[in-house]
């Protein structure tokens, strides 16, 4: 059975219709189209599904989508705002992306993480980015990167 | 497969919708995942409770921390509070899963999943806390150390849902830890846990709760761990002893993060771990929050 959904993602308000087991990554890959957030583990292990509902970190993949109805969903397609955001501009300067498939969740990880602490050490980094798992990098690329952008602010 | 959802408005449609049958739903971090793993397909009925804004929160009632279901792992960890007075607890609530845990995860619903290696258990079950349970019927008040009937079960009925926890706060000279072996000291389930709280009363140690976790089917409180150390100065001798009884409380299992004899030689290592360090704080000597972290890395 089907149920109405309006689902905020990126300031855009889709109106959906969603079975009431569906995932919030489901519903934003499949219905509403959005398949930069990836299904890694579907198990709350790597993070590459990673998303910010009210501006805090979920696993899209754990969370139904009907309980984000009414809240503000963003996704890696939302942090370009007209060109790359500051943090998108890192990982490219710093080799933060190899194969790429953990990098929209560890982007969203990463913004999250700066908008908590702004000017994180480099073990706050490490363990702020520990629910996100990369399997090409070696995390070296992806910690500059956060570290580069938040030196760059302060 | 899940058949009807409903997202509750107030505490009464909850109830109402826990009372024909629906289960909650709130950070969902342990009802979906297991589901995708095939442990409990999700039910056929679910009730939503995170918008019931009156379920969240930290508050202080007179030497009382009143905590509601709804308070996410992220806020008991970072509140001033909890990590002056109910240190152990702040040492659980950091270090459950990642920040994507901690901000969705609540304290409601780890209590009700009643797995035997959740972190805040132990340090609740210490601190003396209680749970609310409410149902259409009326409102009773359970001892932590009450609620837990094995892995994934619960004292609490059908149609009762966990509204809001009660943590006394102890004396000032109370120190508290919980140390948990990992492995990656990050985004893991503990292999083995322990939680201590200590009083003083001049040098000696007044009062004390001690709690073991992941080494039997529920966290479990162990009273001859206690009586170690109750009248003792809380040195490296007593703190030995009260960490043998805790490893000869342990029903320990062999399992994927560990074997039986391992957790049970780790039990005493963890207590110990523990006690020192509750005594330490108890004295005024900072030891950081996690204290997993820097306990493991001080040996």
């Amino acid at each position: 059975m089907r149920v109405p959904l309006s689902l905020n993602v990126n300031g855009v308000a889709y109106p959906l219709e969603v079975e009431p087991g569906t995932t919030l990554l489901l519903a934003v890959r499949d219905h509403v189209g959005l398949t930069g957030a990836k299904e890694g583990c579907d198990d709350s292990e790597c993070g590459a599904c990673m998303m910010l509902l009210d501006g805090r970190p979920v696993n899209a993949c754990s969370y139904l989508a009907l309980q984000a109805e009414g809240r503000a969903v963003t996704t890696v397609e939302g942090l370009a705002d007209g060109g790359l955001s500051p943090l998108q501009e890192a990982f490219l300067e710093h080799g933060g992306v190899q194969c790429g498939f953990c990098t929209p969740g560890m982007l969203i990880s990463a913004t999250a993480l700066l908008a908590k602490h702004p000017n994180p050490t480099e073990q706050e980094v490490r363990i702020g980015l520990s629910g996100n798992l990369c399997r090409c990098t070696g995390y070296d690329g992806i910690v500059k990167a956060v570290l580069s952008v938040a030196a760059a602010r302060n | 497969m899940t058949q009807s959802y409903t997202a509750a408005e107030s505490v009464d449609d909850a109830l109402a919708a826990l009372a024909s049958g629906a289960r909650p739903v709130a950070g969902g971090t342990d009802l979906v995942v297991s589901a995708r793993q095939g442990k409990a397909p999700l039910p056929d009925s679910i009730v939503a409770i995170h918008r019931l804004a009156e379920l969240r929160g930290v508050a202080l009632d007179g030497d009382m921390l009143r905590v509601g279901a709804l308070t996410i792992h992220e806020e008991i960890a970072e509140h001033t509070l909890v990590r002056e007075r109910l240190t152990a607890l702040a040492d659980a609530a950091a270090v459950v899963g990642s920040h994507a845990t901690r901000a969705q995860g609540t304290l409601g619903g780890n209590l009700m999943n009643a797995s035997p290696a959740m972190e805040v258990g132990g340090p609740l079950m210490c601190f003396g806390a209680t749970v609310g349970l409410r149902s259409q019927t009326g409102r009773r008040s359970v001892a932590v150390a009450d609620l837990f009937a094995g892995p994934g079960k619960t004292t609490a009925g059908q149609g009762e849902l966990l509204t809001d926890v009660a943590v006394p706060l102890p004396p000032a000279e109370t120190g508290s830890c919980y140390a948990r072996l990992e492995y990656r000291q990050q985004m893991e389930i503990a292999v083995v846990g322990a939680t201590a709280v200590v009083t003083l009363a001049g040098n000696r140690i007044a009062a004390a709760k001690v709690a073991i976790t992941a080494l039997a089917p529920t966290v479990r409180l162990v009273p001859a761990a206690e009586e170690a150390l109750v009248g003792s100065d809380g040195g490296r001798a007593p703190a030995e002893l009260a960490a043998q009884a805790a490893a000869d409380a342990s029903e320990a299992i062999s399992d994927v993060r560990a074997s039986e004899a391992y957790r049970r030689a780790m039990a005493a290592v963890l207590t110990r771990r523990a006690i020192e360090a509750a005594v330490a704080r108890s004295r005024g000597i900072l030891v950081p929050v996690p204290a997993s972290r820097y306990l493991h890395a001080a040996g």
